[in-house]
């Protein structure tokens, strides 16, 4: 499955740093999102869009995490000749990260999926 | 329990102005902040004062004020914004003629200044945060230089009685703190309580994005009625605990979703957000659902504020040139692969000076680079933009590039159509630390 079905995204952007948030929709996805969105696999998803490290904060009382990745916005959304400077877009990338089928099968939240 | 109502007008600052009539006359608030400067938006604005020095303050701040000044008036409530930029005292002005037009006489506006430190910047030693080198070393590039200041001036400015309190380079989440600080009498150093006040202004600093505004997914995350979205509104007790809601009947949705990414945004590390006020920490938060709209959000801390303030510099970097042209239909993707091939030649070719190149195909690859875009398997798309941008010291050189876009017309592949040209000013934005003993606020008043 897709970490969209999971989780929903928002980006962020300082300088040259993009902030990524991921919060589960769900109580119980924030543990499958601790064991399979790791900083590692982030950084990896993204490739040569982030030249820095990119690092892992957890947020247990939101079901959330939050990646901030150093060195990706081609120099900052200022000077960037990339068309999203600001790198708005990002998050939808992350959210096509692939996640093993090993939970329950949930459903998809059709309304605000506000849990 | 004392109750303080505070809304969000502006996120930023071309951001839509019914929202904000509508929080002036339905809201019953007793605060209604617009936050509109971005960090490139000050640099831009003191080149306009260098230009003419009754400008420099937001462009849409006489529209504002226009719309929202009576009927804020009418309820009583007050206005604090950081629409001044580049010059808050000629922002003030602007407000008090304004206040003159509409008859609206014994308004009290505050001007807050201090924020720019160019002079002392431009001549001291500092070190640029993100290369390492002197700020000195910029010499003529450096345009602007700006400390964020928090909300104890704008706290001051409404304990004297000020209406409307306008500043330049306030943190966003300041012009919330400050209104907060003044109805509470909280200390300057209840960090526990400013840490709250902090994650509310946090909250609602970018308006819409927590009333269900960029957070839209199709099949996964609805909101009704965005084109009339509702901006927030606060509910803040005397224990900090907030509530944030919008006005009923108007568009959007209030979630704890909606609360959660608005929590997360650009945040860097939850338990460690620095403003000038307080080290604020978020990464004991919750959010609960307690009616329709309706988000209860709580357990916000902080800890003492840092030694220093974030120094925004504004750097003059060139010109940036670009060009765009559009294919379509069978083949679409290599023709436009095709046209890049020729421009990035024909660049090279007559000798069109530039110091970095971007080449890119919108629909295919422009956004996230190939590997990503192909991520399952990629596909054809109907149809492509070509994109050529690329910086130049040199404005003649910028505006080589777009014509080499706009000669495929008759020069290029087939089919292609749609030409835009534009070359802008680039101006970037770096960042240094000033210790805040050398930041000296003042505050100015101007009566309507």
């Amino acid at each position: 499955m897709k970490l969209r079905e999971l989780a929903h995204s928002r980006t962020g952007d300082k300088g040259n740093t993009s902030s990524i948030s991921v919060i589960a929709y769900e109580a119980a996805g924030y543990a499958l999102l601790l064991r399979h969105v790791t900083a590692e696999r982030v950084k990896a998803h993204f490739g040569e869009l982030v030249a820095g490290e990119v690092v892992r904060y957890e947020i247990p009382s939101l079901g959330a995490l939050n990646f901030v990745l150093r060195q990706a916005l081609g120099g900052g959304v200022t000077r960037s000749l990339t068309l999203d400077t600001h790198g708005k877009g990002l998050s939808s990338a992350l959210l096509d990260l692939d996640i093993p089928d090993e939970s329950p099968s949930r459903t998809t939240p059709q309304q605000d999926g506000d849990h | 329990m004392k109750q303080v109502r505070i809304g969000a007008g502006a996120g930023y600052s071309g951001d839509r102005i019914e929202p904000a009539i509508e929080l002036a006359e339905k809201g019953g608030l007793d605060y209604l902040v617009f936050e509109c400067l971005a960090e490139r938006t000050i640099a831009l604005a003191q080149q306009a004062k260098l230009k003419d020095p009754k400008a420099g303050y937001d462009p849409l701040l006489a529209e504002r004020f226009r719309a929202v000044l009576r009927p804020c008036r009418q309820a009583g409530t007050r206005i604090v914004t950081n629409m001044g930029a580049a010059n808050p005292v000629a922002g003030a002005e602007r407000i008090r003629a304004i206040a003159g037009e509409l008859g609206l006489t014994g308004l009290k506006i505050a001007a807050v200044t201090g924020d720019d430190v160019l002079p002392s910047v431009a001549g001291g030693d500092y070190r640029i945060d993100e290369t390492g080198a002197a700020v000195a070393d910029l010499g003529g590039s450096l345009i602007s230089a700006n400390a964020y200041i928090g909300a104890q001036a704008i706290a001051e400015a409404l304990a004297d009685g000020a209406d409307i309190v306008i500043t330049g380079r306030a943190a966003d989440p300041s012009l919330f703190v400050g209104p907060l600080v003044h109805a509470f009498g909280w200390a300057r150093d209840d960090w526990h309580r400013l840490g709250q006040a902090t994650l509310i202004g946090h909250l609602l600093e970018c308006a819409g994005q927590v009333t269900g505004g960029y957070f839209a997914d199709p099949g996964y995350k609805s909101v009704p009625d965005l084109a009339r979205l509702g901006f927030p509104i606060a509910e803040v007790g005397e224990d900090g605990c907030v509530v944030v809601t919008k006005v009923a009947g108007s568009g959007g949705r209030v979630t704890p979703a909606t609360c959660k990414e608005q929590i997360l945004y650009e945040i860097h590390d939850p338990a460690r957000y620095l403003t000038p006020d307080v080290v604020a920490d978020f990464s004991n938060v919750t959010v609960e659902e307690i009616g329709f709209d309706r988000v209860r959000v709580r357990g916000a801390s902080g800890h003492p504020r840092t030694a220093t303030l974030k120094v925004s510099l504004g750097v003059t970097e060139g010109f940036v040139g670009e060009g765009q042209i559009s294919y379509a239909g069978p083949g679409a993707r290599a023709r436009g692969a095709l046209a890049l091939e020729i421009v990035r030649e024909r660049l090279t070719l007559t000798g069109v000076r530039t110091s970095e190149l971007r080449f890119d195909l919108i629909g295919a690859n422009a956004l996230h680079g190939e590997r990503l875009s192909n991520h399952g398997g990629g596909h054809e798309p109907y149809e492509v933009r070509v994109r050529v941008a690329g910086r130049s010291d040199s404005l003649i050189e910028a505006l080589r590039i777009g014509n080499e876009v706009e000669t495929l017309y008759t020069n290029g592949p087939a089919g292609g159509g749609g030409v835009t040209k534009s070359v802008r000013e680039v101006v970037g934005i770096l960042s240094t630390l000033i210790p805040r003993e050398r930041v000296a606020t003042a505050i100015h008043y101007v009566e309507s």
